[in-house]
């Protein structure tokens, strides 16, 4: 059917408002379920063994002991999930980082498992397997990964997107480049220039729930998962195809999600635990442990970035240039590339390059982190930003304003904008009272803008009316942050009843076509147009139920506030039908009411976010203390405003974590040396004050209700808003995230000559 | 290894209970009574998404052995609500939207019953102070905060 999927000014009852999520009770009382809260019958323990090397040829594996051990019901290896496939290289990697073939490649790589009658026998079995390894030198560091002596940790990769193809295998997969003009010369206009050098740590997601899942192989070829995932469709896809079922075969039902972020995105112990189940012939529950999911789940890129941005007196930036390298762990990625295309975004540029490198390391293989890249490049650039601002004698928030791209600019990735919010987000900034709060002694404000793509995709919704004229709709995107809410809130705007009578749910794999997963802020996005466009097939067929019910025309039936209404003066006498009515009747009229959609939700329109932060430094310990926070964001349409918010705070918190504690430290063993939340610290309530937000409305063309999505771009601007506060506060400029006490005071300490 | 025979008092009610000498209260709670409210995010202590009371006090029972409930009481996060009437915390968390994901809600609901029973008017900084041993990933703790903060308020005037 057609859709039509414009913006149309419409305005709203239900949307816009703050009602209570449908899900809520069951997560205050601690019903809901989780990935580790669901059981089956005679469900056997699953655990992995992990490499303890960062690089190790795999020479054997001895599994005999731990399969004699009583309650072992199944062990396996990389030989129990042989390769199907099929020369796809991206499989193969996620095959090789669930259980490790010929080499263990990082510090916690899976290389066996068994499952067992308990955790205790599991656990013991574990101890049994003897693995035979031949240790390898080992590379965990971006840059010295791409110095030619580095270890190589695969041979068979030679540098993509190079003129010509290099003779040499080496640790960079891929180059990328995005720009316009010419940077050489815009430079060569520039009176004031600044070039920096920055880096980055790697971070973790950092979901407090870790990866779980239940799954049972039947012995005729079916099988169930459930788990907590943000795209169940996408990992029954990589579960079947890894294991060689048809995709019909295997129903996953996702659980409530834990958290996400990104990195529950990608199989790692679902396959596993597949294949468990298949050689057991038993239901399989398999939950990571916390240092699991430190060691072997997907962290996002540690990274290097040199910036060099040049500007005119009036601060007009002449040109701007980026060189961006992302580690990816050790299989091929796209980091750098989403680095590089989203560097500069905020910005109109005649002039600008931008240039990736996708580094492979011996660290977990790196996972989408909310955003992913985005922050590290804004940190890069705003940084220069900020100090470029500086040389030229101009306020920071009025050389963005002059900077700031606007609808028709070519974007330095290449497209150009329709309506955005960068511009605006920049002037409330600049009104907002945050900018007038006074500092105090060793505090400093700083600021930075963000940006980030949103995606949109393939989307599967289905709404169902019942007999009682309450609404089932049946959504395939799993609900990470309360679009349960959002997606009753506009089925109801669209059919016109209040949202009490509309009940969401996330269906499972068998009971809706597929999805794509909740990643690049596209759940509301995308599910509320396929709701809206499933609402009006529904509404379509009501019509014609009540034109049935009055015998008259359809054409002359329109649907007005939850009620068909016969228009025209020769039914003036015929009232209104309720949608309530004309369910109750559609046992006589044609059978069930219902609207399905099937869509790819284009259009998804970009985002953008200025904040402010007040940051007090201690001078003698380096120590930090956020004082002031605001959060400025253009949604588009905020369809449930307090959720929003709450993506903004989230994601604020998320920044200040990983700009001032949180990264992954390896020893020179290459083993991770702070796989827990004590020494992996993320902030707690007492290190934050509250988060103040505003919520821009600058619709997206795209959508006819003007949503944007809001998820992710919350995370991009913290830690360049962070370092330009605690530079300001501490006298010296901050170019190495995270930002921990001895490094804000060595930064202090070399500044002083000290 | 032979279990160890447990009575204690879960959300007022008496319960018996084998398990092994190493089993944490936590395992107990989810594997073998079906009380999956409290969660495992860490096993070390540190997340408190377990947090359970115990005779008044706030524990993580990841920490705690199953053989130590014996004569005890155990509050957990099944036992919060008096039949369909939410406590206070509860609806305040619903109200302000102070969970997302809502893994972490039932320890920082039972964290929060605690801080309030031993300090009914908290400032903040208090209350800030008082759930620093409870992460939360998602909401970056304001709304959390002022949930607490308005349910304080509730319960003062009850």
């Amino acid at each position: 059917m057609n859709f039509d999927p414009r913006f149309s000014g419409r305005k709203f009852t239900s949307v816009g408002t703050r009602p209570i999520r449908p899900d809520g009770v069951d997560k205050v009382t601690g019903r809901a379920r989780y990935g580790a809260d669901f059981n089956m019958a005679g469900q056997l323990v699953g655990r992995v063994l992990r490499s303890p090397h960062a690089h190790a040829k795999i020479r054997k594996i001895d599994t005999s002991k731990a399969e004699k051990l009583p309650g072992v019901k199944a062990v396996i290896t990389a030989a129990d999930l042989p390769d199907l496939t099929d020369g796809d290289a991206a499989m193969y990697d996620i095959l090789d980082n669930c259980m490790a073939r010929t080499k263990a490649l990082y510090d916690g790589h899976a290389v066996a498992a068994v499952a067992a009658v308990d955790a205790r026998t599991a656990r013991q079995a574990l101890k049994l397997i003897v693995v035979d390894y031949e240790v390898l030198p080992h590379v965990t560091d971006v840059d010295e990964a791409m110095n030619h002596h580095a270890p190589l940790i695969n041979d068979a990769i030679f540098t993509e997107g190079l003129e010509e193809k290099p003779v040499k295998p080496s640790n960079v997969t891929k180059r990328s480049q995005f720009g316009h003009g010419d940077v050489h010369q815009g430079f060569g206009h520039a009176d004031f220039i600044v070039e920096r050098s920055f880096k980055t740590e790697q971070t973790h997601q950092g979901y407090i729930e870790p990866h779980a899942c239940v799954a049972s192989v039947s012995s005729d070829g079916t099988a169930d998962l459930w788990v907590c995932t943000q795209g169940h469709f996408v990992y029954r896809q990589h579960c079947a195809q890894l294991l060689g079922m048809e995709a019909s075969k295997l129903r996953v039902t996702s659980s409530e999600i834990g958290g996400g972020f990104g990195g529950k995105t990608h199989v790692w112990a679902e396959p596993v635990a597949l294949a468990l189940s298949r050689k057991a012939g038993r239901p399989v529950k398999l939950v990571m442990t916390r240092d699991e999911v430190f060691r072997a789940s997907g962290p996002t890129s540690a990274t290097s970035i040199d910036i060099k941005i040049g500007a005119r007196k009036d601060g007009t930036i002449t040109a701007a240039e980026a060189t961006l390298r992302y580690s990816c762990g050790p299989y091929a990625g796209s980091w750098a590339e989403i680095g590089a295309m989203t560097a500069f975004a905020c910005y109109k540029l005649d002039n600008v390059k931008t240039v990736g490198y996708e580094v492979l390391v011996n660290r977990p293989k790196t996972a989408a982190y909310r955003a992913p890249s985005a922050p590290m490049a804004a940190f890069a650039v705003e940084s220069a930003v900020d100090e470029l601002a500086k040389e030229i004698g101009m306020d920071p928030v009025e050389f963005r304003i002059r900077n700031a791209a606007q609808e028709g600019t070519r974007s330095s990735y290449g497209p150009v904008y329709g309506p955005i919010g960068i511009g605006p987000t920049l002037e409330a900034a600049k009104s907002h009272p945050h900018m007038k709060a006074p500092l105090g002694p060793n505090q400093g404000r700083g600021m930075a803008c963000g940006f980030w793509f949103n995606f949109g995709g393939q989307t599967c919704t289905d709404l169902n009316i019942g007999m009682d004229g309450s609404v089932s709709l049946a959504v395939g995107t799993v609900d990470v942050g309360g679009s349960r809410a959002s997606l009753s809130l506009v089925a109801a705007e669209e059919l016109g009843i209040a949202y009490e009578h509309v009940k969401a749910i996330v269906a499972d794999t068998s009971s809706l076509g597929y999805n794509d997963m909740t990643d690049g802020s596209r759940g509301t996005f995308s599910s509320s147009m396929a709701t809206i466009s499933a609402a009006r097939n529904a509404i379509k067929i009501l019509r014609e139920r009540a034109a049935q019910m009055w015998d008259i025309a359809v054409d002359d039936v329109v649907w007005e506030k939850g009620h068909a209404v016969a228009k025209g003066e020769k039914h003036g006498n015929l009232g209104k039908l309720s949608l309530k009515e004309i369910a109750a009747a559609s046992g006589k009229t044609g059978g069930p009411i219902a609207g399905h959609s099937e869509l790819v939700a284009d259009g998804a329109g970009v985002s953008f976010a200025t904040h402010i932060c007040d940051i007090e430094v201690d001078p003698e310990t380096g120590s930090t203390r956020v004082i002031r926070y605001t959060v400025v964001q253009d949604a588009g349409k905020a369809v449930h405003p307090t959720y929003v918010e709450g993506q903004y705070q989230g994601g604020a918190a998320q920044g200040i974590g990983w700009a001032l504690n949180e990264e992954y430290i390896y020893g020179k063993d290459g083993r991770l040396q702070n796989p827990g939340f004590l020494d992996y610290r993320i902030p707690v309530c007492s290190d934050l004050p509250m988060i103040d937000t505003q919520i821009l409305e600058i619709p997206n063309p795209n959508h006819p209700y003007g949503v944007r999505g809001v998820g992710e771009t919350s995370i991009v601007p913290p830690l360049a808003a962070i370092a330009n506060a605690v530079s300001n506060a501490a006298g010296v400029r901050m170019t190495h995230i995270p930002m921990s006490p001895p490094r804000i005071l060595a930064a202090i300490e070399a500044e002083r000559g000290g | 290894m032979a279990g160890v025979a447990v009575s204690t008092t879960i959300n007022g009610d008496s319960v018996e209970y084998l398990c092994q000498p190493d089993e944490t209260l936590l395992d107990v709670l989810r594997d073998r009574l079906g009380l999956t409210g409290a969660k495992e995010g860490c096993g070390t202590g540190d997340c408190g998404a377990c947090s359970i009371i115990l005779d008044d006090r706030l524990v993580c029972s990841c920490l705690v052995l199953g053989a130590e409930a014996e004569g005890r009481r155990v509050e957990t996060i099944e036992g919060m609500a008096h039949g369909d009437k939410l406590h206070p915390l509860q609806q305040k968390f619903l109200e302000h939207a102070a969970l997302q994901c809502g893994i972490c809600t039932p320890g920082f609901l039972i964290a929060a019953k605690d801080l309030l029973a031993k300090n009914p008017d908290p400032t903040e900084e208090e209350i800030r102070f008082g759930l620093a041993g409870n992460l939360c990933r998602c909401t970056g703790y304001d709304k959390i905060v002022r949930a607490v903060q308005d349910a304080a308020t509730v319960m003062k005037g009850a």
